[in-house]
């Protein structure tokens, strides 16, 4: 039985392995710093939102994306760790997904980047698999009932992101006006994209 | 393992929290956090699946601290298993960090675990027929694992439909052992929310990616 459970404070626990592993060469810094800046600066939700605004330009594309979620991300340069398939789940006025990963917290790295702290909290993670409806309406997004709420767990090496509804009013906007409208939490389902 | 780790439908952890839109790590050690995650798998020998058992085997009290202290203390677990570093030097480092004048333990022999890669990735292509069509209607077997599993509580023994074919994957419950890759189909079961959490429940449909241990015909 391991022994790592002693409690620390976190920020020691780390510099304490960190310098333990760094001086028998299993980790260096740069390495350390390139995998933070990764997550920090060029992979995030600016990049689901850039598949989000092709797909509701481009009727060709959005049917790509639907048929082959990870090829047609791909397309658009967007591939790596957490993302071998990605499935997109299509919003209509009378469906809803959302998404959750309750063993842990599986996420779609590629388009989203890192899972925000709400995704990975217990309190997410308990309770959208039993109360879907009510969780969306503390987030603040409140459903008719005539909507259908889809959940989805994600559990193996597929990950799942939303294609939200286009807003209305957005018929004349380009497809770069479109994506910076595009939100997080609307592509794992737990908000809408307002329009401008 | 039936872990602090599987919450699907546990109650009590009141409200969810706002829908912040901060930095990914809210501190810098948070970022050296989950850099040394990525990186004890590969100093460990391990693989994803077993950095997830790490962190399922990270003790509750500590798993609640936050998702940051739970995957840095998942990366110690995994490290500590392969004989890379022991618990007795992370407490001796830190003291010495924190300016204590202690000796620190010799490190451990390391014992990496060996299993064979099938390649990069977990998806594989599997050379035998699946055992479930679309529609067909499943039970999640009533399984107890000691070790890892990606079954979540809340449904074994509910039935559902195959709502679609998934993948060959990498068996987690082999690999976070080191047994061997294993593939196995996985398949998108979708449940009625009523089969769940009963009569009363709010009507949503639930849908979840099993792989093919786990489930059998549901009559």
């Amino acid at each position: 039985m391991t022994t790592a459970t002693s409690h620390l404070d976190p920020a020691l626990r780390a510099e304490a392995l960190a310098s333990l592993l760094a001086e028998r060469g299993l980790i260096d810094q740069a390495t350390v710093d390139s995998f933070i800046k990764a997550y920090e600066q060029s992979v995030g939700p600016m990049n689901g939102a850039k598949v989000v605004a092709r797909a509701w330009t481009d009727p060709q594309y959005r049917a790509r994306l639907l048929a082959d979620g990870t090829t047609a991300i791909a397309e658009l340069g967007f591939k790596g760790a957490q993302g071998e398939k990605i499935v997109v789940l299509e919003n209509t006025p009378r469906l809803h997904h959302v998404v959750v990963c309750t063993l842990c917290s599986c996420y779609p790295w590629p388009v989203l980047g890192l899972p925000p702290s709400w995704y990975k909290d217990p309190s997410y993670r308990s309770r959208v698999v039993r109360e879907p409806r009510q969780v969306l309406a503390e987030f603040g997004l409140v459903l008719g009932d005539d909507v259908q709420i889809k959940v989805f767990d994600s559990s193996s090496e597929v990950r799942y992101m939303v294609l939200p509804l286009r807003p209305p009013g957005t018929e004349r906007l380009t497809e770069e006006e479109l994506a910076a409208l595009v939100t997080r939490d609307s592509m794992v389902g737990v908000a809408q994209v307002s329009g401008p | 393992m039936d872990g602090i780790h599987d919450v699907g439908g546990m109650q009590g952890f009141g409200h969810v929290l706002p829908l912040d839109a901060g930095p990914p790590f809210a501190q810098p050690w948070e970022g050296t956090a989950f850099a040394l995650g990525l990186l004890a798998i590969r100093a460990a020998g391990a693989n994803l699946h077993a950095f997830r058992h790490a962190i399922e085997r990270v003790p509750p009290g500590e798993y609640l601290r936050g998702y940051y202290n739970r995957w840095l203390i998942g990366a110690q677990i995994l490290l500590e298993d392969s004989g890379i570093v022991s618990a007795g030097q992370v407490s001796a480092r830190a003291a010495r960090l924190r300016g204590a004048a202690a000796g620190e333990p010799a490190p451990p022999e390391p014992h990496k675990p060996q299993m064979a890669s099938g390649g990069a990735g977990n998806l594989r292509a599997i050379d035998r027929p699946r055992a479930f069509s679309v529609g067909d209607r499943v039970r999640v077997r009533d399984l107890h694992p000691a070790g890892h599993c990606r079954a979540p509580r809340y449904v074994r023994r509910r039935a559902g439909l195959v709502a679609a074919q998934g993948p060959g994957h990498v068996f987690p419950d082999s690999a976070a052992h080191f047994l061997g890759e294993d593939p196995q189909y996985v398949y998108s079961v979708e449940f009625d929310s009523r089969e769940l959490w009963g009569p009363d429940a709010e009507p949503f449909s639930l849908t979840i990616d099993l792989f093919e241990p786990y489930l059998e015909p549901a009559t």
